[in-house]
Formats: structure tokens, C-alpha cells, sequence
């Protein structure tokens, strides 16, 4: 089987570009890159159809090695009708993005930061609560670096979360 | 004339019932009928199915008469009908619990009408990747299930919703276009995409040509899958979805990319090339997925991270390719399928009666509603492992088959799956602690529909909720049911073990698949299922 150069250089070329365009921030970019991946894959799929030859089914007597290989195309008329999906789809979102956001970035997922901030030590699970519960507690865990007695050490789920509120004189805590 | 011929029905029925209920977009009543009477009336087909290959074997389906080399064709085999079974039995729950909520948020004539045609086009193209004999039509497949879950996952189009739809849209794109290419490959290399004949093909190329086909399938196959280094974008994107979308894709989409794994790695490319890779793949799945769930505090995503550590067992029953691990991988598809399902719907119904996913924010609930409790933890316990479940026996299955292996990799594959099954668990009790056990003063910020106490009636600025629903009939019931399937999993675990040894069976010895593709005359060379040896 032989294959056509010029074909392969343009399939490497998308490719290339296809791959910077896709590590981009910008959702429109990534759209563009996305398209030239899909179109160089139907390049790639057409090369592996071998060289241009007759048409198939034309006239009974054409010689079978004469013949391009018609799956290839349908695999890639195939493949364009998805692409050509997902493309109007992706220009949707794309859209929305600008409609809501009013930018065409990648946003940062809020709850990934949110757990990568978290501190690993959790008052709750990590405290050493005392066995004695009474209303004036002896015990103090270090929690945080800080000296604090023991319940509130056990209410506290992040830094400052029961700082929010006011103490009993008035004050914050 | 037999049962099977009538397989193309489950890609055609939904298909069917995705038209109708686009005809019917303004008529909900009617769409909620015809969607879940089409779905079911697949589903009893989809039995059938199972009971005649269990009957009389593999069967093969050549559609519009073109015989097979050339033409498209299904296969129904155990191991394809049983997934169909399963996905079918697993969303027509989830379905009902869609038509459930949305008629409890009283929504008649909401955008989510669209939702029904999507979830049933969904349904068809996983029934379609399932029963596919034929590596292009496995690509249509994936791509009919992918478009339906893009505009699924973007539902409502709301900013996180886009903001994670992104991220799932772009990833599956770029996996598939990995796919494409690697079909063009293939195609390039054998000339045929039938996976019967490509079999056969396969083994006549040189080493390095195969092992480079056989990457290429496997990544394009682990993105969709959500093994190890190409995970991360799983739990980005599933939590944003609304509970019953997120379920059936938790539950479905990556088993999808786990049962294309199995077919590549039995049928095209038998033997134990690159069964190293995958063992140390499928320990790292594990190990990182649950260590990454132990971190969340949001329901949804914890449960997201163990459906990623999950995976790893599956591959890890795959990659031992001896017929103990392979059955074992299979029953814990079918397990895992059911069991996730249900905890993500079972969380749906957490935020509903808590207001909110996030363990900090919740509390009380078990005093609040003993019987989502009991639905929270029936398949919490099985998740994690705990005897008398299904998810116990599926383990002990890939445990006693690694061990029988023997090699200082499986018994650390043995270690890792163990100290999985512990670490699930801490993450499941850690749920329950917060979520169910602690007094509802105890949460953080927690919402008022929490406070109102047992009845709901909130007494004060929150009374809006007197006019919702906080825990429908539907929602429950089909919840219930699922969770019951996955009980019946472990009261059945006998025959059900009996299928998945004699599709492993099957799928290792190769010649049911390829003979009722071929013709029964076709020679089948020998393979190497090695096993480790």
C-alpha cells in the first residue's frame, strides 16, 4: 500500500497545530483545536484507504486492484456528521460561558480550591475530645497552633468559622 | 429464527421512544408513559436476551444482511446481555425517579422536557456500545451516549453546570478522537473493523504494530473508564449534574469504557503482554481514588472518587486474564453498576430532605428519616465490602483469584484492594457520623428544612418548602428498588457467579465469539491465557 505524502505532511501539520491550540485556556481556541484534531483524523482514515483509484460498483468490469477502498469514506462521513455535533454543541457552551461569566476562559472548579485550602487538620475528627464533657472544661487540645479548651476546639470545623460569632461580653473571640 | 435475532430491538426501542417523546414535548403526562413503558418493554427484551444466550450461547445478529467481514453486526453473548440487563434494569430506576422529582418540583412544562428524548437517545447508544461486534459501531456507540450525556451533564445551563460540562465535553472529545485514530490504524493495518475477524487478523502482525494498536485502544478506552492517570476529570464534572443524571452516569458511562477494556484486552489481543501495566494502573486507581475521596466533604464528590477507585478492582480482575479474575470482574461490573447507581439517587434524596450534599452542612438525619437511612447505608456497607454483600463476595472473588496468581504484584494488588475496601468504608462512616448521627444543631450552616424537624413544616421565615415535597413517593420507591437489586445481587451471588465464570469462560476460549461471527467452520488459533504462568 502506498500513501501520499502531501496528505500525511497536512495530517501532521493539523495535528501539531490541533494539539497547541486544544492546551489553551481560551474555549475558543480549544474549539478550533478540537476541529483540527477531528479533521486530521479523517485525514489519517482516508490515507488508509490507499491511493485514489476508480470508483467501486461504477461498472462490473473494472479489475478489484483498481478499486479505492470505499469503507474509509463512509467512516469518515461518519465521523464528520459527529464532529459537525459536537462542534455546534461546544459553540453552545461556548455561548453560555460568555453569556454568564462574560469571559471565554476555563474556569477553576470553586470546590476543588475550597478542599485543596482546607488545612489538614480537622477539629472534628483529629481532636483529642476528653472523656469528661462537663460545662467547665478543664482539658485544652492544641488545635491550629493554639491552645483552646477542648469544645471549642471540637466546633471549630475550619479556622474562623465560630470566630463569626460574638462572645458572651460583646466582644469577638 | 431465534430470540436473539431480535437484538438490534434495544438500540431501535429506545431510539423509538426518544422520537415519540420529542413529538410529545409539550404533553408530559404522555412523554412520562411512553419513555418508561419503552424502557421497560427493552428491558423484558433485554431478559430474553439473557436467557437465550445463557441457553444456547453466543449469537450473532448481521444487520441489513450484510454478511459479516463487511457488514455491521451485534453480538450477544453472556457477558454483553447480562451488561444489558443490568444498565437497563439500572436506568429505568433512575428514570423514575427523574419523572418523580420532576413532578414533585411540579416543573410540567419546564426546558427539562428535552430530557426524556436525551436520556432514552443515552440509554440506546449504551445498549448500542454493548451489543456492537464491530469496532466502528462501537465508536458510533460511544459517541450516540456521549452527545445525549453533554446536553444531560449542561441540563439547565447553569454557571457550574457549564463550568464542568466544559471540562467533561472537551476530555471526551479528545478520548475519542484517541479512538478514531486508533480504529484508522487498525483499519490501516488489517483492513477490517469487524472484531471477529480482527481477532483472527490481529495476531498475523508483527509485535510492535500490536502493542501499539493495543495502547491506543486501551487509552482511549481508560479516559472513558476513568482509570488512574486519566481520572481526573471524572470528579470535576459528575457531582455539577442533576442527582439522577449523575447517578445513571456514575452508573453506566465508565462501565461502558470498562467493558470495550475487556473486549480488547480478550478478544483482540489475548495473552498477557501488557498485564503488568495494567495491575500497577489498576493498584494506583485504587490506592489514589479512595485517598482523594477521604478528602471531600461534599457527598457527591466523595461518592464520585470512590466510583474512580472502583474501577481499579475491575482492572484489576481483567488484567490477571485467568477465568477466576476475569468472572470476578465481571460480577463486580454488574455489582458496582447497582450499587453506585443507587448511592448517588440516595443522595439526591439527602439534599432534597437536608438542603444540602455537604456532609459539614448536614446532620440528624437518621432521627429525621429511618428509612433513608436504611437507604444510605444497606449500599454504603455494600460499597465498602462489608460480608454478607455482594460488593464482599466480588472482592473475595478478585482476592482469592490474585492470590492464586501468585506473583508478588497481585499479592500487592491483594494488599492495595484490601486496604481500599478499609479506606471506602472510613469514607462511608465518615458520611454516616456527619450526615445521620450527629444532632442537626451540630451542622454547620445548616439549612432550615433541617431544623423544621420530623414533619418538614418549617415554622418561620422558611415556609416556602410547605409547598415541595421533601421526599416523594416516586423518588423513594425507586430508590428502594434499586437498593433491593442490589440485595438481590447477594441472595443470587451463586448462579449470577455461575454466569460470569462461563462468560469469562467464553471470552478467554474465544471461539464462541468468533465462530458465531464467522461461521462455525472458522478456525481459531490458540491463544496463550497464560494466567500468569
Amino acid at each position: 500500500m502506498s500513501v501520499n505524502l502531501t496528505l500525511l505532511i497536512v495530517m501532521g501539520a493539523l495535528y501539531a497545530c490541533g494539539i497547541y491550540l486544544i492546551l489553551e485556556r481560551s474555549l475558543t481556541r480549544v474549539l478550533l483545536g478540537l476541529m483540527l484534531l477531528a479533521n486530521a483524523t479523517n485525514l489519517l482514515i482516508l490515507s488508509t484507504g490507499g491511493y485514489a483509484g476508480l470508483a467501486p460498483f461504477f461498472t462490473k468490469d473494472t479489475p478489484a486492484a483498481d478499486y479505492n477502498d470505499p469503507l474509509p469514506q463512509a467512516l469518515i462521513l461518519t465521523s464528520i456528521v459527529i464532529s459537525f455535533a459536537v462542534t455546534a454543541f461546544m459553540l453552545g457552551i461556548i455561548y453560555r460561558t460568555w453569556v454568564l461569566a462574560r469571559q471565554d476562559d476555563i474556569q477553576d472548579d470553586v470546590e476543588d480550591l475550597r478542599v485543596a485550602e482546607t488545612p489538614s487538620f480537622d477539629a472534628e475528627d483529629d481532636a483529642e475530645i476528653p472523656a469528661e464533657t462537663s460545662e467547665f472544661p478543664l482539658t485544652t487540645v492544641t488545635a491550629g497552633g493554639r491552645e483552646m479548651p477542648a469544645e471549642l476546639a471540637a466546633a471549630e470545623e475550619q479556622p474562623g468559622s465560630l470566630n463569626l460569632e460574638s462572645g458572651p461580653e460583646g466582644g469577638t473571640k | 429464527m431465534n430470540i436473539a435475532s431480535l437484538a438490534p430491538l434495544a438500540v431501535v426501542l429506545p431510539i423509538l421512544g426518544a422520537a415519540l417523546t420529542f413529538l410529545l414535548i409539550r404533553h408530559s403526562r404522555a412523554q412520562r408513559a411512553v419513555s418508561i413503558g419503552l424502557l421497560s418493554l427493552t428491558l423484558a427484551l433485554e431478559c430474553l436476551l439473557l436467557a437465550s444466550a445463557w441457553n444456547s450461547g453466543t449469537a450473532a445478529v448481521t444487520i441489513g444482511g450484510w454478511l459479516p467481514p463487511w457488514g455491521i453486526v451485534m453480538v450477544v453473548d453472556q457477558f454483553s446481555s447480562l451488561m444489558l440487563v443490568v444498565s437497563s434494569a439500572v436506568s429505568l430506576a433512575v428514570l423514575v425517579y427523574a419523572t418523580g422529582q420532576g413532578m414533585a418540583d411540579g416543573d410540567e412544562d419546564a426546558p427539562v422536557s428535552i430530557f426524556h428524548p436525551t436520556y432514552l437517545i443515552l440509554v440506546a447508544g449504551v445498549s448500542n456500545a454493548f451489543l456492537s461486534g464491530d469496532l466502528f459501531n462501537l465508536y458510533v456507540g460511544f459517541e450516540i451516549l456521549l452527545t445525549a450525556s453533554y446536553v444531560l451533564m449542561t441540563l439547565g445551563g447553569t454557571g457550574p453546570r457549564i463550568r464542568a460540562g466544559v471540562t467533561y465535553v472537551v476530555v471526551s472529545v479528545v478520548s475519542s478522537v484517541l479512538f478514531l485514530i486508533a480504529i484508522a490504524m487498525v483499519f490501516g493495518a488489517t483492513g477490517t473493523v469487524n472484531m471477529a475477524d480482527l481477532a483472527l487478523k490481529l495476531g498475523d502482525l508483527d509485535q510492535g504494530t500490536r502493542t501499539l494498536l493495543h495502547v491506543m485502544l486501551l487509552v482511549a478506552f481508560g479516559i472513558k473508564a476513568a482509570v488512574f492517570p486519566l481520572s481526573f476529570w471524572l470528579p470535576d464534572s459528575y457531582p455539577t449534574a442533576p442527582a439522577p443524571v449523575t447517578a445513571v452516569f456514575a452508573g453506566l458511562l465508565t462501565k461502558v469504557g470498562v467493558y470495550a477494556m475487556v473486549r480488547t484486552e480478550t478478544l483482540l489481543f489475548p495473552g498477557d503482554t501488557l498485564n503488568t501495566p495494567l495491575m500497577v494502573v489498576a493498584l494506583l486507581t485504587m490506592v489514589v481514588g479512595i485517598l482523594g475521596a477521604l478528602a471531600q466533604s461534599d457527598i457527591k464528590r466523595l461518592l464520585s472518587f470512590t466510583l474512580v477507585s472502583h474501577i481499579g478492582y475491575m482492572v484489576f480482575g481483567l488484567a490477571m486474564s485467568s477465568v477466576a479474575g476475569l468472572a470476578a470482574a465481571v460480577f463486580y461490573v454488574a455489582h458496582h453498576i447497582t450499587i453506585q447507581t443507587s448511592l448517588f439517587l440516595v443522595t439526591g434524596l439527602i439534599e432534597r430532605r437536608g438542603g444540602s450534599s455537604s456532609v459539614d452542612r448536614l446532620g440528624g438525619l437518621a432521627k429525621l428519616s429511618p428509612l433513608l437511612a436504611l437507604l444510605f447505608f444497606i449500599p454504603g456497607m455494600n460499597l465498602a465490602g462489608i460480608p454478607p454483600f455482594s460488593g464482599f463476595l466480588g472482592k473475595v472473588g478478585l482476592l482469592q483469584a490474585g492470590i492464586e496468581l501468585g506473583t508478588p504484584l497481585a499479592y500487592a494488588l491483594v494488599i492495595g484492594g484490601v486496604v481500599t475496601s478499609l479506606l471506602t468504608l472510613l469514607a462511608i462512616a465518615r458520611v454516616w457520623n456527619r450526615a445521620f448521627w450527629r444532632k442537626p444543631e451540630d451542622a454547620e450552616h445548616p439549612d432550615p428544612v433541617l431544623l423544621a424537624g420530623p414533619s418538614g413544616r418549617a415554622a418561620g421565615p422558611g415556609a416556602k418548602i410547605n409547598t415541595v415535597t421533601l421526599l416523594p413517593r416516586t423518588m423513594v420507591g425507586s430508590t428502594l428498588g434499586l437498593v433491593v437489586l442490589g440485595v438481590a445481587l447477594t441472595v443470587f451471588a451463586g448462579p449470577l457467579f455461575g454466569l460470569s465464570d462461563q462468560a469469562a469462560r467464553d471470552m478467554l476460549d474465544r471461539a464462541p465469539y468468533i465462530q458465531s461471527v464467522l461461521g462455525s467452520d472458522t478456525a481459531v488459533p490458540a491463544t496463550v491465557t497464560g494466567g500468569g504462568r
